[in-house]
């Protein structure tokens, strides 16, 4: 199975440990794993800002980049997101929506298609999950709290057989962090203040770490996090899956 | 209906910020009525297929919304209830102070109604000379503040005791510094009794009209709408045409969501049926356009026309919870207000989508299921091309698109720093970047992960050993 | 006139040119409970107080012992009319303002949200469920139905000029969401529930 690893920008620059430990992971699942060099972003930041008009360039580099992958598959829910709604060539239709049908958030891309149920690792603390919206309300990641449905959580499924880890439950499960892409600088009071008040939440249940499917988000909680100078770390939850090294 | 320029969501929001306590209490007032609204609904079995119930009969209403308010009117005159068109706001306040004056009445009752709010009645009937007294205990409070309500269904919702206690102390003579809700409670009862008891004209809104009788259903949980309607001469009750639903028996339907979601009761203490006036009064019935028409024409936009005014995307939203109803500046707040309000008016409303985060709860709150969170993306787009951002933000936009498109480009950017983050101060108004005033940018590593990636991934290893 | 036309016109334009079908609502409201249980610990949840009563004289009984009779009390029930005046329904509607407890029937109740259905027929007058200090409401247990779907049903085309559905006394939550009971309407609400 060939995989087109996609890395969202800012884990490409700030968070490498986070794509290594994508791509090892998906090695050691037995998949073919390639990261096409000339990849950028997916546009999104221009998107959500209401600039997707400018995003063709980007949705253009895209699908030069991501032709002839059985999947593309990424370690976060809202850069997935987005390509899956929004990624459109006007030359090449057709390619591009097969390619939105090919694009897969790496926990759902490991329960669903690998169908693999659970993963074997060691991580020993106390951790929270931070549930990011564009994973769970967009891409069904997990059962949303204001629906009347049965619960399951695909991120927190393939965390059972992790030893020694810790999940809590949280006394909101599903609160926005208030990251919201341009919205963390153009909103930034109420952006902070989301922060603020989703680390408390984990703070009160005593975790060690917060982890999550979306770095954006957590990079956000780290920043609040850094400056609270807060001994809670954040931590993607790809690195916990690949806690148990090579 | 002041003059005075409107303050940015972004800008009000933070000044509420400033009380740290206070947000902290609003949001976990709020979060608590959210708590009651999921504890409520997952009680019912078939909660979510009552949402799609509703969400489909307000879809046929909205294709087919000519003939019903054809039929509604038609039936309503039949029942002997006098009915107006008003095209804009300025037009309704001319029917009501026209109803008014042909009764030579000075004074006016009011229930809530969100409608007037939108079309500043009161502002334009005090000019007239006439008084006009808002009956719901919240819009009472906040009336007698000389402020607007903050939240559709919990007007006063922005207030703490200690502030309804010292407005009561001010107007209505109340104990200094008694903060009981029940004494303060008590002490409106008593004032607005005497009003209910001598005003000749009560002015309501409309939750619910019905086509196929001619009827209109209007809930309250403190039955001051009823208190108004049955002792004045002249009721008055105002709607947008958006309030029609085709038969009675959809009022199972919406009867069974609307306090659910808006408070997590199981239905308002009274859903009242007004059919027919009393005999020798009057009820009159006034139908708004206001922008509905053009909505209704906006294909993306249209489904908001859906809303049957509950609420709970307010309440549920983390946005709403940590900046305040008046942040919005437009008689509804909230995510269901930021996608009706640029319908009204683009320029003065063109932040109001930009003030979410896009996470979605409001949509999956939403009892008549208005994909909210989407209807706020797309106004996003609309804004832009329509030439509502700030230049400052297209500049930088652009830039970044050119520079995404092209990796040769980027990946020079990002060696040279980190490209994406960098960019991001220069999307706000402010030199500053915003992210470094309360966090911390993460630490820059050795490598990027396409420089690990050149070394260590098994075909450059592969390669590099050929 | 002109507005009513103009109004129109613009929104033929503007509607969706595909008509969406109505749903169907015989899915609904096919929930299973104990109706009269149900009905009693929803309605104690939202204020009211439940009595179950076997016949008018319990009624009476009921009402001599917990209400102060000496102040007005008014009701449409005839069989009430040891303790209750009958002769108000023709008065001017403010004259009821000192009115202390109003005893009506509902034609009936449903167990979802306790909420009773009254109209016209049994108010004597529309504002008397409203001004009372106090509302009592009697109901057939038979009349009680499971969810607001089969309330409907069993409305129907009825005909009225006024109705409504009453559930619980009146309440306010506006100052800090601390519940008050008494906002405007009747400050307690008794349900006999009548075999």
């Amino acid at each position: 199975m060939k995989i087109g690893l996609f890395i969202p920008c800012y884990v490409d620059q700030f968070y490498p440990k986070v794509a290594i430990a994508t791509y090892e992971l998906l090695q050691k699942l037995g998949c073919e794993v390639h990261f096409p060099m000339g990849q950028t972003c997916c546009g999104q930041p221009m998107a959500n800002s209401g600039y997707q008009y400018l995003t063709k360039g980007c949705d253009a580099n895209f699908i030069a980049n991501f032709t002839g992958f059985d999947y593309i598959v990424c370690p976060s829910g809202s850069c997935v997101l987005h390509v899956k709604e929004h990624l459109h060539d006007e030359k090449q239709e057709e390619l591009a929506a097969a390619m939105r049908k090919k694009v897969f958030e790496l926990t759902e891309f490991i329960t669903d298609i690998l169908k693999v149920e659970s993963i074997e690792g060691n991580f020993p603390y106390r951790v929270g999950m931070h549930v990011s919206c564009h994973g769970q309300r967009g891409l069904k990641l997990s059962q949303m709290t204001e629906l009347n449905a049965p619960f399951f959580s695909k991120p927190e499924q393939l965390l059972h057989n992790i030893k020694g880890l810790d999940l809590v439950s949280l006394t909101r499960k599903d609160e926005c962090c208030g990251f919201g892409g341009t919205f963390c600088v153009t909103e930034e009071a109420v952006s902070v203040k989301m922060g603020q008040d989703r680390i408390k939440d984990h703070e009160n249940h005593h975790v060690d770490y917060i982890t999550g499917g979306d770095m954006s988000c957590l990079m956000h909680l780290e920043g609040i996090l850094k400056r609270q100078k807060s001994p809670i770390k954040t931590i993607h939850i790809a690195e916990i899956l690949n806690s148990l090294g090579n | 209906m002041s003059s005075e320029k409107i303050i940015e969501h972004s800008e009000a929001a933070a000044r509420f910020n400033k009380d740290v306590e206070r947000v902290n209490w609003h949001d976990e007032t709020l979060w608590f009525v959210r708590e009651k609204r999921d504890r409520s609904a997952h009680q019912i079995a078939d909660w979510e297929l009552l949402r799609e119930t509703a969400s489909q009969i307000k879809n046929n209403v909205l294709s087919n919304i000519h003939d019903y308010l054809i039929e509604f009117e038609a039936n309503a005159q039949k029942n002997g209830i006098k009915v107006h068109w008003a095209a804009d706001a300025k037009e309704h306040n001319e029917i009501v102070h026209s109803i008014m004056a042909k009764h030579d009445v000075k004074q006016m009752v009011k229930s809530k109604s969100m409608l007037t709010e939108e079309c500043h009645l009161n502002d334009y009937l005090a000019e007239k000379g006439i008084e006009v007294i808002d009956s719901d205990l919240g819009e009472y409070i906040v009336q007698l503040r000389k402020e607007p309500p903050s939240h559709i269904v919990l007007p006063a919702i922005h207030l703490k005791k200690e502030d309804v206690s010292e407005t009561f102390h001010e107007h209505l003579g109340t104990e200094k510094g008694n903060i009981d809700p029940q004494y303060l409670t008590e002490s409106a009862r008593l004032t607005l009794r005497d009003t209910f008891l001598t005003r000749k004209v009560a002015l309501t809104g409309v939750n619910f009209a019905i086509a196929e009788t001619g009827e209109i259903v209007v809930c309250t949980n403190e039955g001051n709408a009823d208190m108004g309607a049955h002792l004045a001469d002249v009721h008055i009750a105002c709607m947008g045409f958006e309030k029609l639903i085709p038969q009675r028996k959809h009022l199972g339907v919406f009867l069974r969501l609307l306090a659910r979601s808006a408070t997590g009761q199981p239905i308002t203490t009274f859903s009242s049926h007004f059919k027919k006036p009393r005999d020798g009064k009057e009820i009159h019935i006034v139908i708004v356009d206001n922008g509905r028409s053009t909505q209704l024409g906006r294909e993306d936009f249209r489904n908001s026309l859906k809303c049957i005014r509950c609420g709970a995307c307010m309440n549920t939203c983390p946005v709403y919870r940590r900046s305040g109803g008046h942040s919005y500046h437009n008689a509804v707040a909230g995510p269901i207000g930021a996608i009706l309000a640029p319908n009204l008016d683009m320029s003065k409303n063109a932040d109001l989508p930009f003030a979410s985060t896009l996470c979605g709860s409001c949509t999956n709150v939403c009892p008549v299921k208005i994909d909210i969170h989407d209807q706020l993306y797309k106004w996003r787009q609309v804004l832009v091309k329509e030439g509502h951002t700030p230049t400052s933000k297209t500049i930088a936009m652009n830039t970044m698109a050119k520079v995404l498109a092209n990796p040769t480009i980027f990946n020079i950017a990002g060696k040279s720093g980190r490209f994406v983050m960098k960019n991001i101060p220069g999307l706000v108004n402010n030199k500053m970047n915003k992210w470094y005033d309360q966090r911390e940018m993460p630490d820059v590593p050795e490598e990027s992960f396409r420089e690990w990636y050149k070394k260590n991934s098994r075909e450059s290893k592969a390669k590099n050993n050929e | 006139m002109s507005s009513k036309a103009d109004i129109l016109k613009k929104i033929k334009q503007n509607q969706p040119a595909f008509v969406t079908e109505l749903p169907n609502l015989n899915l609904l409201g096919s929930e299973q409970f104990d109706i009269l249980e149900t009905y009693k610990t929803v309605l104690k949840n939202i204020g009211g107080d439940p009595v179950e009563v076997t016949n008018y004289s319990d009624i009476l009984e009921y009402i001599k012992t917990n209400y102060a009779i000496e102040k007005r009390i008014i009701t449409t029930i005839t069989e009430l009319s040891g303790i209750a005046t009958l002769d108000w329904t023709n008065d001017d509607p403010h004259s009821l303002q000192d009115v202390e407890l109003n005893i009506i029937k509902a034609h009936f109740g449903v167990a979802e949200n306790s909420a009773l259905w009254v109209t016209d027929e049994l108010l004597g007058q529309r504002i008397s469920p409203f001004i009372a200090q106090y509302l009592a409401i009697i109901v057939h247990k038979k009349d009680i139905v499971a969810t607001m779907h089969q309330a409907y049903e069993r409305i129907g085309n009825e005909e009225y000029g006024f109705a409504t559905f009453i559930a619980g006394p009146s309440k306010t939550a506006d100052i800090e969401q601390s519940l008050v009971l008494g906002a405007h309407g009747a400050r307690g609400l008794i349900v006999f529930l009548l075999d």
